[in-house]
């Protein structure tokens, strides 16, 4: 596999999931088609039950797909690299475990000794901003702080791909865009490819290259927005949102979106 | 005095109008409230023991049947005094006698609780094979397995041992199985996607994500066992804080018996807050939510 920066990282062809709901089947997504550039930055936003977060579950593994196929390229690198690492939408760093020990997670199931993946993780911790924090526990930190440690695990895990599912979602909106900036400058330092879900089009807009909007359930691809040309890297949060193409932008996401945000609307909730 | 009519006048104030709210009466009131809480809470119990010395000393109560502190105190001093038959003293001899098997009783309950808790929880057939005894067993109060304790172990201490270690295992073990089944789904996911495996699961997130259940099957045992031996000692034994409130009784040594109903309640409240410490120790984020 070629290992140039526009070579196809993630591959997708059909991938389909249905759930079985009380007897009768539901269809979450209907036949995914995607392919996604190694070190993209690519979102999804699409409304609330459209199989986003299915997605990205079968990817991590976390879920089994109904058809299709997943292809996803690993580097020319000499060692076994972990696939995925995710970063999780609710709370879900360890309460008993510090700081450093909840980044080195990853490095310990790969079979890292201690003083080793201390070393790893070093790094990580710093630039997540928790230097000084290493030995404290989640319980003594902010929900931001625990998103950047989650964050951090991700990161410091070296997978091939990174996805995460809304990460700062439950934050508040003051420590949701300092987190954002903090992911940009992370992420355009390392360049890893992420797959983001979001339903919140405006963090879409700020971090993505690509944007994918999916349709109401059965989810399906309805359209990709190129924000790469629009917003060149590196990215400040602030220059993004105060250009006159970023109304022109989101007014694009949303026309497409609004409909499918409607329908999703009137479909019945389907509890598994 | 003065800090109740402070709080009163506090709550007036800002009943009366929000532009007073930071009115330093406010902060002073409540502060005095605190404060009051306190004290009452500390105040009461000697207040009530003080009452009870006054009536008993007037005779308004019959002293025969409740005699007035001081005396209970006066007899506690006296048990606290080596005799022939005690060199130690009565008390610690009695006490002693009750801590040791609750000690030795309790580890042989716990610490199978705990391992065959966390097996149920994690191994579906082991679960399947041993909850239904569980189950048929648990409501069965287990002051009433003395008999066939005796009979199988004797009179000795072995059956003491056995009959907390029952009342003991039953509650660790329920507790560290609901604490396994109950860890949160997200955290086994976090293992999943980072690829831990089986002894990761194990160590890093099914242990450490039951402890505070295990602790608390622990607290609820201690609780049970106390509850266990001074029954067993009152009807089994020749030692023991059991034994010295059934024999007290029944030598009509009043005095006696309520010494060793108060050093059951002390030896309760101090390993509550002896556990307690140990669980702020042992599990620091329970009581913590996000």
């Amino acid at each position: 596999m070629a290992t140039t920066s526009r070579s196809t990282k993630i591959r997708l062809r059909d991938i389909r999931k249905r759930f079985v709901v009380h007897g009768r089947p539901v269809d979450a997504l209907a036949g995914i088609d995607l392919d996604i550039g190694a070190g993209e930055f690519f979102c999804i936003v699409g409304p609330s039950g459209c199989g986003k977060t299915t997605l990205l579950r079968i990817l991590a593994g976390l879920e089994t797909r109904s058809s299709g196929s997943i292809e996803i390229a690993r580097d020319g690198s000499t060692a076994e690299r972990p696939l995925n690492s995710m970063v999780f939408q609710e709370q879900s760093i360890f309460p008993w475990m510090n700081v450093r020990d909840n980044i080195a997670f990853g490095l310990k199931a790969q079979g890292f000794g201690r003083a080793e993946r201390y070393r790893i993780a070093e790094p990580y911790i710093h630039k997540v901003g928790l230097s000084g924090f290493e030995d404290a526990f989640p319980y003594q930190l902010s929900g931001g702080m625990k998103q950047r440690v989650s964050i951090a695990r991700a990161f410091a895990n070296d997978p091939e791909i990174l996805l995460m599912d809304e990460p700062f979602a439950a934050l508040d909106e003051q420590t949701k865009l300092i987190l954002q900036a903090e992911l940009l400058r992370v992420w355009e330092e390392l360049r890893k490819t992420v797959l983001y879900v979001t339903h919140s089009i405006d963090e879409a807009i700020v971090l993505a290259d690509r944007i994918l909007v999916m349709t109401a359930r059965p989810g399906r691809i309805k359209d990709i927005c190129d924000v790469s040309t629009i917003f060149p890297r590196p990215r400040r949060v602030e220059e993004v949102k105060s250009s006159a193409q970023y109304g022109e932008l989101f007014g694009r996401v949303w026309g497409q979106l609004r409909q499918e945000v409607l329908d999703a609307t009137a479909q019945p909730e389907v509890v598994r | 005095m003065s800090g109740n009519v402070r709080t009163l006048r506090a709550e007036s104030t800002v009943v009366g109008g929000m532009g007073r709210l930071e009115n330093q009466e406010v902060r002073v009131g409540r502060f005095g409230g605190v404060l009051t809480e306190r004290l009452t809470s500390l105040l009461s119990p000697l207040a009530l023991l003080a009452l009870w010395e006054i009536f008993g000393r007037l005779g308004v109560i019959d002293t025969r049947f409740f005699p007035v502190p001081t005396s209970i105190f006066r007899v506690l001093v006296q048990m606290l005094q080596p005799t022939p038959q005690f060199p130690q003293g009565e008390l610690w001899f009695q006490l002693s006698a009750s801590l040791g098997r609750i000690a030795i009783g309790f580890l042989i309950g716990s610490v199978p609780g705990v391992i065959v808790g966390l097996a149920m929880g994690l191994f579906r057939p082991i679960r399947a094979a041993i909850q239904p005894l569980i189950d048929a067993t648990f409501p069965i109060p287990k002051i009433a397995l003395l008999p066939m304790f005796i009979m199988i172990f004797g009179i000795g201490e072995n059956s003491k041992y056995a009959i907390i270690a029952t009342a003991v295992i039953y509650l660790v073990l329920i507790n560290t199985m609901s604490g396994v089944r109950n860890i949160d789904q997200i955290y086994i996911d976090v293992g999943k996607n980072f690829r831990a495996n089986k002894w990761m699961m194990f160590r890093d997130i099914a242990l450490p994500g039951a402890l505070p259940l295990i602790v608390t099957g622990i607290k609820l045992g201690m609780g049970v066992a106390l509850l266990v031996i001074v029954a067993a000692e009152q009807v089994a034994a020749k030692s023991g804080i059991g034994y010295l409130i059934w024999t007290s009784w029944q030598v009509f040594q009043v005095e006696k018996m309520y010494v060793g109903l108060m050093v059951i309640a002390v030896v309760g409240f101090g390993s509550a807050v002896l556990l307690n410490y140990l669980e702020r120790f042992i599990v620091p984020w329970k009581h913590v939510r996000s």
